[in-house]
C-alpha cells in the first residue's frame, strides 16, 4: 500500500499553498478535497451560465507576493488588479467616497468636516506605522514563550527588540491598538460619523463583535496590512474571480508533480499509537501518509477529524472554547445590467470599488445587537463589490456579477438551524437595503445565490461559517493562535499538522499559514527550505 | 434685488462632488500661467497644478535675481487664526514669541507636537492684534484645533478663499509702486500692511522665499486675475516674469532656506520614528524662547538640550568642483557615514557648490573637518563617482544688501 509522504486535507488555499511548497521540497503529496472542485474559500464558480461567482471570498489583498513568486503563479495565470476607491451611502442621498489620489480624498473629507479631512494624514501615518510592526511578523513562526528552545528565545528576542525599537509613544499605542475597539481608536482622530463608519468597517468584517467591542482595532489592521504590488493596503481582484489564486496554486502544484483528488471527504485522520498515519475518506478507504496536515479550521480537524481520545484534555478544552463563531453571510448576484445609484454621478469611480451602506457607528452596532439576539441584523452592513466592472472575464459584457458579504449573520437562528426561510429572509434584507438606494435592482437580478453560516459551514466546511478560521481577537492571535502551546503548526499527535487560518497569522486569502507551516514540516524532516522566500524586507 | 439665483441643496452638493473629476485644482491665477505656460511643466502642489517651469527654468532664476518674478503662491495652506486669546494661543502654540510680534509684522516661525519634534514651519502674519494668518506647508486644522481649546479663538482654514502671489527680485519694489501701492516704499522687510485693489483690500508683506528684495501679495480669490493683470502690466518695463518652482527652489537654497519634507520630515508624516526631528536639529533654535513660557514641546526641547540628546544638526556645506550633490552620502574621513545631502545646486549668485545636509552629531556639529560627500553624477548612462570635500559653512549661502535696504532701491 502506497504511503504517501504527506497528505493535506482541504483544497483551501493554505492547503494548496503548504501542499505546493512540501512538493517542491521534495516529498510525494497528495490533496484530499471533499468537494468536486478546490479552492476552498477562494473559489470562483459558474453557477448561472456566463457569470463566474467568487461566491465565497471576493477580494484580494493579503496573499503574499512573495508566496505567489515562489509558487509561480502568475505563470500559472494569477493576476491581481487594484480596485478604485469605494464609498459610504448616507441617508440622505450623499454618500462619502474613498479617492485614491490624496488631495481628492482630503476635498471628499472636507465635504463633511474640514477638520477630519485633515486629520486623515495623522490616521494613515499611525496605522502604517502599526502594519509596519506587523508585517514582518506574518511569515515568521510565533515563539512559543513558554519554550527555552534557541529558536524560540531567538524568535522571542527578535519579538521584543522590534517591540523595544518602538517610541514610547508607539508601544503603548501598539498595545491600545492591539486591544481597544475600532470606535474608541477612531474617535481618537475624527468627529464625523459617516467618517467613522466608513473605516470603522474593516474593524469588524468576518468579526462577531461589533464596532464597539474590545478587540476590533486590531482587525482593522489585519485588513491594512495587505498590499497589491507594494502599495500597501490597497485591495484588489483577482482577475477571473478568487477562484483565480487557488486555480494557479492546484496548476503549480501539479506542474510540480502534486496530485489532487476531488470528491474525497475526509472522515477521520488514522491515528496508531498517537501518530498520524493518513486518512479515512468517507467511503471508508484507507490512504497512508507519512504525515497528515490539515487545512480545515482548528475545531473541524480535532473535534470532527480526530478522535477526542487520542488528544489531551486541556487542549480539547480549549480547542472547544476557541472562537469561531459565525457572524457573516454572502450574496451573490449576477446581473443582466450594471445597477444605478441616483445618488452616485454615472462616472464616479466608486462603481469600481467597495460600497456600503451603514452611515452611522449606532447604526452598525445595532446590526450586530441583533447577531447577539441571535436574528440576523435587520438593517445588515454589506461590504459590496462589482469586480465587472474591471475584470471582463466574470460576465458576458454589459452584465455583471456582484459580491455582498453581509454583516450580521447568526450561527443559529433563535437558537434552532437555519431554515430555507430564514435564508429566504436574510436575503431579502440585503436585496431590500440595496434597492433602497438603487431604484429598479430588483429587475436587473439574473440569478442569486445567498450563503448564510449554514451553507459555508456545508459545502467550505468552514465551522459556523467564521471567514477567519477563527476570531481575529488579541487572545488568539500570535503564539494564543489557535491554542496556547500549539501556535508552531504542530499538534499533540504526531505527524499531525494545522495549515489553516486557525493558525497564525490568521485569516484571510493571505497564505501565510501554509507557508509557514510547510517550513515547520520540513524542519521536522530536515529538509531544506531554500525555496521558500523570507518575508520582504520593511525598509 | 438678489442677482445670484440661490442653489437649491441639491445642486450644491452634486457640484461639491464633482471635485474627484478635477484631481488637481487650478489656483485662481491658472488663467493667467496657462497663457504663458510654454514647457506645460506642471507638478502636484497640495492638490493643484503648479508650474515646474513656465519657459526655461535657468532663465526663471535669473528673473528672481536680475528684475522681478511672480510666482503663484496660493497653494500654500493658510489658517486665519482670529480672536482675543489669538495671540496668547499662538504663543502657546509656535516656537517663537509672538507677544513680540507686532501687528503689521510677520515672523517665520515653526511648531512641535508635545515630544518637541517639528510638525512644519511657516510664517506668521498678524494682520491686527486679534487676527493673525499662519501659512504652512502642511495641513494642520486638526492640532489648531485641539490645541485651541480653552482659548477664545476661532480657527478657519482659508486656503480656496485667499490666493497669494510672491513679487520677488530687485525691481520687485519699483513694480508695486508703478502699479499704484501708494506707501508700499514705508514696508521694511517683515512689515505688512493692507492696500486698496479694485475696491477690494489686500495685504503685502515685505518676504519672500528667495533672499532677495520682495513681497508677498494676498488677495481675495475673486480679485486675484486683476491683481496680476495690474503688477505685470506695470512691470512691463520692469523685465516682471512670471516664474515656476524651479527656478525658486535654486533661489530659497541660495538663501539656505529649508522646506518642510524636503529638508526634514515633518512629524505629522513620518512613519519611521528615526526620522522625527527637533528644532535644534534642523536649523531653527534660534526659534525657540524658552523665557515666554509653556509652548507645545517645550519640557521635551528643553529636556534633550540638558540630557544632550539631540541627535542631528542641519548644516549648508560648500563642497569642491561644480557638480551638484542632490541626494549624496555624506561622509567622514571618506568612510564612515555621517548625514546626507538634502538639497544642492551650484549657486550661480555665490559661485560656489552650496549644498543643505543632515548630519549625525556630533558630526557638522563639534566635528566639522574632513567631511565629504560622495556624488553619484549620471553621465550618459554613466554614474561618475565623485569623493569632494565638503566644509561647513554658515547659511544663507548669498547676502544681498538690497534684501534689507531702506528705502528699497528703485531699479
Amino acid at each position: 500500500m502506497k504511503a504517501w509522504d504527506a497528505i493535506v486535507i482541504g483544497g483551501g488555499h493554505n492547503g494548496l499553498v503548504n501542499a505546493c511548497y512540501l512538493q517542491r521540497a521534495g516529498l510525494d503529496v497528495l490533496v484530499v478535497e471533499k468537494n468536486d472542485w478546490v479552492g476552498g474559500a477562494a473559489t470562483s464558480r459558474e453557477l448561472t451560465p456566463g457569470f463566474l461567482y467568487s461566491n465565497c471570498s471576493y477580494v484580494c489583498s493579503l496573499f503574499r507576493p512573495e508566496i505567489m513568486r515562489d509558487l509561480e503563479l502568475p505563470r500559472f495565470g494569477l493576476q491581481v488588479i487594484s480596485y478604485e476607491g469605494g464609498a459610504v451611502f448616507t441617508r440622505d442621498g450623499d454618500y462619502l467616497a474613498n479617492y485614491r489620489d490624496h488631495d481628492a480624498h482630503r476635498r471628499e473629507f472636507a465635504r463633511f468636516s474640514k477638520r477630519d479631512a485633515e486629520a486623515y494624514d495623522r490616521y494613515a501615518r499611525d496605522v502604517t506605522r502599526q502594519c509596519r510592526f506587523i508585517q514582518p511578523l506574518l511569515m515568521r513562526t510565533a515563539p512559543d514563550p513558554t519554550s527555552l528552545r534557541p529558536r524560540d528565545i531567538g524568535e522571542l528576542l527578535y519579538l521584543g527588540k522590534k517591540f523595544a525599537g518602538l517610541s514610547a509613544e508607539e508601544m503603548a499605542l501598539t498595545l491600545r491598538f492591539w486591544t481597544m475597539s475600532i470606535s474608541d481608536f477612531l474617535d481618537e482622530y475624527f468627529e464625523t460619523d459617516v467618517i467613522k463608519a466608513n473605516f470603522a468597517l474593516s474593524g469588524i468584517i468576518g468579526t462577531a463583535l461589533g464596532p464597539m467591542s474590545p478587540g476590533t482595532a486590531y482587525v482593522l489592521l489585519h485588513h491594512y496590512m495587505g498590499e497589491v504590488d507594494g502599495s500597501v493596503g490597497a485591495w484588489g481582484y483577482a482577475r477571473g474571480g478568487m477562484g483565480a489564486v487557488t486555480k494557479a496554486l492546484a496548476a503549480s502544484f501539479k506542474a510540480s508533480g502534486g496530485t489532487i483528488r476531488t470528491g474525497a471527504e475526509v472522515d477521520h485522520v488514522l491515528v496508531k499509537r498517537g501518530k498520524a498515519k493518513g486518512v479515512v475518506l468517507a467511503g471508508g478507504e484507507e490512504i497512508y501518509g507519512k504525515l497528515v496536515v490539515s487545512n480545515a479550521d482548528v475545531k473541524r480537524t480535532f473535534l470532527k477529524l480526530v478522535e477526542e481520545k487520542e488528544l489531551p484534555d486541556i487542549f480539547l478544552r480549549r480547542v472547544r472554547n476557541f472562537k469561531i463563531r459565525g457572524s457573516s453571510g454572502k450574496v451573490n448576484i449576477a446581473l443582466d445590467s450594471l445597477p444605478e445609484f441616483p445618488a452616485l454621478p454615472k462616472d464616479s469611480p466608486v462603481y469600481r470599488g467597495d460600497m456600503h451602506f451603514t452611515d452611522s457607528m449606532e447604526r452598525m452596532e445595532r446590526a450586530y445587537d441583533d447577531w447577539k439576539a441571535g436574528r440576523w441584523s435587520a438593517d445588515p452592513f454589506l461590504d459590496m463589490v462589482i469586480p465587472t466592472t474591471l475584470d471582463p472575464t466574470m460576465a458576458p459584457p454589459g452584465k455583471h456579477f456582484m459580491s455582498c458579504f453581509v454583516q450580521y449573520a447568526p450561527p443559529k437562528v433563535n437558537g434552532h438551524d437555519w431554515t430555507d426561510a430564514d435564508r429566504d429572509g436574510f436575503a431579502e434584507s440585503v436585496i431590500a437595503q440595496i434597492a433602497e438606494y438603487s431604484p429598479g435592482f430588483r429587475d436587473r437580478i439574473v440569478h442569486m445565490e445567498v450563503r448564510t453560516p449554514r451553507e459555508i459551514e456545508a459545502e467550505v466546511g468552514l465551522t459556523e461559517g467564521n471567514i477567519f478560521q477563527g476570531e481575529l481577537t488579541f487572545d488568539q492571535l500570535l503564539f494564543n493562535r489557535p491554542v496556547p502551546g500549539y501556535a508552531q503548526y504542530r499538534s499533540p499527535l504526531s505527524g499531525l499538522y494545522m495549515c489553516g487560518s486557525s493558525t497564525h497569522p490568521g485569516g484571510g486569502v493571505m497564505g501565510a499559514p501554509g507557508r509557514n507551516a510547510a517550513a515547520e514540516i520540513l524542519r521536522d524532516l530536515a529538509k531544506s527550505t531554500s525555496h521558500m522566500s523570507p518575508a520582504h524586507d520593511v525598509i | 434685488m438678489n442677482h445670484h439665483p440661490t442653489m437649491n441643496p441639491t445642486t450644491a452638493r452634486t457640484a461639491a462632488q464633482s471635485h474627484f473629476r478635477t484631481l488637481r485644482l487650478d489656483t485662481p491665477f491658472q488663467p493667467r500661467i496657462d497663457a504663458l505656460a510654454r514647457t506645460q511643466d506642471w507638478y502636484n502642489w497640495a492638490g493643484y497644478r503648479a508650474p515646474h517651469s513656465l519657459w526655461d527654468e535657468e532663465l526663471e532664476y535669473f528673473a528672481i535675481r536680475s528684475q522681478a518674478a511672480l510666482f503663484d503662491i496660493s497653494p500654500m495652506t493658510k489658517y486665519r487664526i482670529e480672536g482675543p486669546d489669538a495671540e496668547a494661543f499662538l504663543n502657546r502654540v509656535t516656537l517663537r514669541d509672538v507677544t513680540k510680534l507686532k501687528p503689521g509684522r510677520v515672523h517665520y516661525t515653526a511648531w512641535c507636537d508635545d515630544e518637541g519634534f517639528v510638525l512644519d514651519d511657516g510664517t506668521l502674519f498678524r494682520l491686527s492684534p486679534t487676527r493673525f494668518r499662519l501659512c504652512s506647508q502642511e495641513r494642520h486644522l486638526p492640532w489648531l484645533l485641539d490645541s485651541a481649546i480653552g482659548f477664545g479663538v476661532s480657527i478657519e482654514e482659508e486656503t480656496e478663499a485667499v490666493a497669494g502671489l510672491a513679487l520677488q527680485g530687485p525691481t520687485s519694489f519699483a513694480v508695486l509702486r508703478d502699479a499704484g501701492f501708494a506707501g508700499v516704499e514705508k514696508l521694511k522687510i517683515f512689515d505688512l500692511a493692507e492696500f486698496p485693489h479694485d475696491g477690494d483690500t489686500i495685504t503685502i508683506s515685505r518676504t519672500g522665499f528667495t533672499g532677495d528684495l520682495g513681497y508677498e501679495l494676498f488677495v481675495p480669490t475673486e480679485k486675484a486675475l486683476s491683481l496680476w493683470d495690474r503688477l505685470m502690466t506695470a512691470g512691463e518695463l520692469r523685465g516682471i516674469r512670471a516664474i515656476g518652482y524651479t527656478a525658486l527652489n535654486r533661489a530659497r537654497l541660495e538663501a539656505g532656506l529649508i522646506v518642510a519634507n524636503a529638508d526634514f520630515t515633518t512629524a505629522g508624516h513620518a512613519i519611521r520614528a528615526d526620522r522625527l526631528r527637533m528644532p535644534d536639529e534642523i536649523g531653527l533654535g534660534f526659534m525657540i524662547d524658552v523665557e515666554k513660557g509653556h509652548f507645545n514641546g517645550r519640557r521635551a526641547i528643553l529636556e534633550a538640550r540638558t540630557k544632550r540628546k539631540l541627535r542631528h544638526v542641519l548644516v549648508g556645506l560648500e563642497i569642491e568642483g561644480n557638480i551638484p550633490a542632490e541626494h549624496a552620502i555624506v561622509y567622514h574621513k571618506r568612510s564612515q557615514e555621517v548625514g546626507l545631502v538634502s538639497a544642492a545646486m551650484w549657486s550661480p549668485m555665490a559661485k560656489r557648490n552650496i549644498a543643505i545636509a543632515s548630519l549625525a552629531r556630533p558630526f557638522g556639529d563639534t566635528m566639522v573637518e574632513d567631511l565629504w560627500v560622495e556624488i553619484y553624477a549620471m553621465r550618459e548612462l554613466q554614474y561618475q563617482k565623485l569623493m569632494k570635500r565638503a566644509k561647513v559653512v554658515q547659511r544663507p549661502f548669498i547676502k544681498l544688501d538690497r534684501r534689507t535696504a531702506n528705502p528699497p532701491a528703485d531699479f
